[in-house]
């Protein structure tokens, strides 16, 4: 029962935590027909600039609570500057490219900005537990949660609803959705396409530097943070089916739950009942569990 | 292939197999490295004539390298033909049976599906005691029937193995591709359709290159473990991969020598910057990769064609 429970819990919060950094991902790839491989360094990018605002804040002996709004405001305003750059400055030129070739190019970027950021923080690791240690801990049917890992939830919860009320209640999302059915016809009814996808990339990109500032105070930042999350990511959105959110949902719960059902019972499968999960699911529902197949083009 | 070619690759053959005993001890261990990389290239060009790009041939490279340490450490079978034997039937195998999920996904599903059986792989290694999780294990010396040389000696043999393997293997590669299943290769990433309604499969073609690609690599990271002494998971994981697919796009997918060229140019400038820029590499291999894309979508062998074209034909 006790075991039970952990598992439900450490389930969930890993399973929110992969929401996070999956919802970035499948909305780009939704949208724009890029599968980005550079979405983890925006991750490592806003673990490592929201680590070391908060490290500076915290130097100054400012009010505690406030260091979240530092931690969150940092990696915010790092993943949409580079992102931006990287949308305008680069993938712009490549759009109508195969979308293999869009890999190559995303992956070239994550190359590049691995050493940007190894330039910029240097290769040793950074901590920020203060907003993690801050929260406290709570105690429960005999087992120790932090309480910061529940906030975890609430922010993949708050997220979540506010991609779904984004894409299904205002204009933009309308537009937004108009373009993933059909981008020509989108283009041909006058939206302004190119804008929608810098938006996208920018709020992906942004959604991802923000998942990377939410992991930072639970975990020392060390270089290769991003390389080791870009695969997860890609198994859960592959799972819930690539270019959908309520399907990057459902992945992430799935991968979550088994995941720490495995690092409880077996912990010597945990990496391989990840991809085991993933294959059994695509052995059966290819194209994963919520997107609609495609008509093959002749 | 005519006589004299063959006899023009037989005096290259044992020119670069002279030249890489006479290399330093550093240069002759690097220069076999990129002969075992360049045939896991080799197979991945295969797969990327067909149109498919894997992003997860550590997967094969990192299973020939255990089979062949794993065979020296606990078997003490020390014979490369053995070993080499064993490590590409091993790999085979489990590519003929992660080939029939894979082979029926096409473009970034198989690329991505590709990268997770790599990375299955590695998350068993690295969580195996008993194969040394992250830190893997010691390979033992090589020897070839019966005939076992010392340290010095084995890297040396293991060089001579390598380019006889690189050429023959080359060459059979070569005539593969002017076959009609090679040739086949080329329709599947054109039309598929087209090709399914002249009565080609597409599925056993895509199978076969898959399978062939897969032995390859085997071969390729069996000769990189029996080099270096040593193997570790960071053999699957998918930045190894990655590296796999730069090379085959530096080189480009014209013909079976371009990939190997590619190899040995890459290792080179990786020793050098490495060396050099040790925070800066992979940034200089990013904007590579980007220049390739942007500027020489065919890889460097599109350089060679066009010096080729420029001259004169002679009338057959």
């Amino acid at each position: 029962m006790k075991q039970l429970l952990a598992i439900l819990v450490d389930g969930s919060v890993y399973a929110s935590w992969l929401f996070i950094i999956s919802a970035g991902l499948t909305l780009i790839y939704g949208v724009m027909r890029i599968l980005n491989m550079s979405h983890g360094s925006f991750y490592a990018l806003g673990a490592y600039s929201g680590a070391s605002m908060v490290g500076w804040y915290f130097s100054t002996g400012s009010v505690p609570w406030l260091s979240f709004v530092v931690l969150i405001g940092a990696a915010l305003a790092a993943g949409v500057t580079v992102g931006l750059l990287v949308e305008r400055g680069l993938l712009r030129f490549m759009y109508g490219r195969d979308e293999v070739v869009m890999i190559l190019v995303t992956y070239a970027v994550l190359l590049i900005m691995e050493d940007a950021i190894k330039l910029i923080w240097g290769v040793e690791p950074y901590f920020a537990y203060q907003p993690y240690t801050m929260l406290g801990r709570t105690k429960f049917m005999g087992l120790t949660f932090a309480n910061y890992d529940f906030m975890l939830i609430g922010v993949s919860i708050l997220i979540g609803l506010a991609l779904w009320y984004g894409l299904n209640r205002t204009r933009n999302g309308k537009l937004l959705r108009v373009i993933i059915h059909d981008r020509e016809i989108a283009g041909a009814l006058g939206i302004n396409v190119s804008k929608i996808f810098t938006i996208t990339f920018v709020i992906g990109a942004g959604i991802g530097a923000l998942a990377g500032a939410l992991t930072a105070p639970g975990l020392s930042v060390v270089p290769g943070m991003g390389i080791e999350v870009i695969v997860l990511a890609f198994a859960v959105v592959v799972i819930g089916g690539l270019g959908s959110i309520s399907g990057a949902l459902v992945g992430a719960l799935i991968v979550g739950m088994a995941r720490a059902t495995a690092v409880h019972l077996y912990p010597e499968v945990e990496l391989f009942v990840i991809y085991a999960v993933m294959g059994l699911v695509l052995a059966f529902r290819p194209q994963g569990l919520f997107a609609v197949a495609n008509a093959r083009k002749i | 292939m005519s006589k004299r070619s063959l006899a023009l690759l037989l005096i290259l053959g044992v020119a670069t197999l002279v030249g890489g005993l006479l290399l330093p001890n550093w240069m002759s261990y690097l220069f076999t490295i990129a002969m075992g990389k360049g045939l896991v290239v080799l197979g991945l060009v295969l797969l990327m004539r067909a149109g498919l790009v894997s992003f997860g041939q550590g997967l094969y490279y990192c299973l020939g390298a255990y089979v062949a340490g794993m065979l020296t450490q606990f078997a003490e079978v020390t014979d490369v033909l053995l070993i080499l034997l064993a490590s590409v039937s091993f790999s085979v195998v489990i590519a003929a049976i992660i080939g029939l999920l894979l082979c029926r996904y096409r473009e970034i599903f198989f690329a991505m599906f590709s990268m997770a059986f790599s990375m299955i792989l590695y998350g068993l290694l690295v969580r195996n005691q008993v194969l040394g999780s992250t830190d893997g294990f010691n390979v033992a010396n090589p020897s070839l029937l019966g005939w076992a040389p010392g340290p010095e000696g084995a890297s040396n043999l293991v060089l001579a193995v390598a380019v006889l393997l690189v050429f023959t293997l080359g060459i059979l590669a070569w005539r593969y591709l002017k076959s009609l299943s090679g040739y086949a290769g080329e329709a599947v990433r054109e039309n598929e359709i087209r090709l399914e309604y002249l009565g080609g499969s597409v599925f056993k073609i895509i199978y076969v290159k898959y399978i062939i690609a897969a032995g390859l690599a085997a071969i390729g990271g069996t000769v990189t473990a029996l080099v270096s002494g040593h193997v570790d998971p960071e053999m699957a994981y998918w930045t190894t991969s990655g590296e796999f697919v730069f090379i085959a796009l530096m080189g480009g997918t014209g013909h079976v020598a371009a990939p190997i060229i590619a190899a040995v140019l890459f290792e080179s400038l990786r020793t050098y910057a490495s060396a050099v820029a040790p925070y800066t590499w992979q940034m200089i291999l990013g904007f590579a990769l980007l220049a390739i894309i942007l500027f020489l979508p065919s890889g460097l062998w599109s350089l060679v064609e066009r010096f080729q074209n420029k001259k004169p034909r002679k009338a057959p």
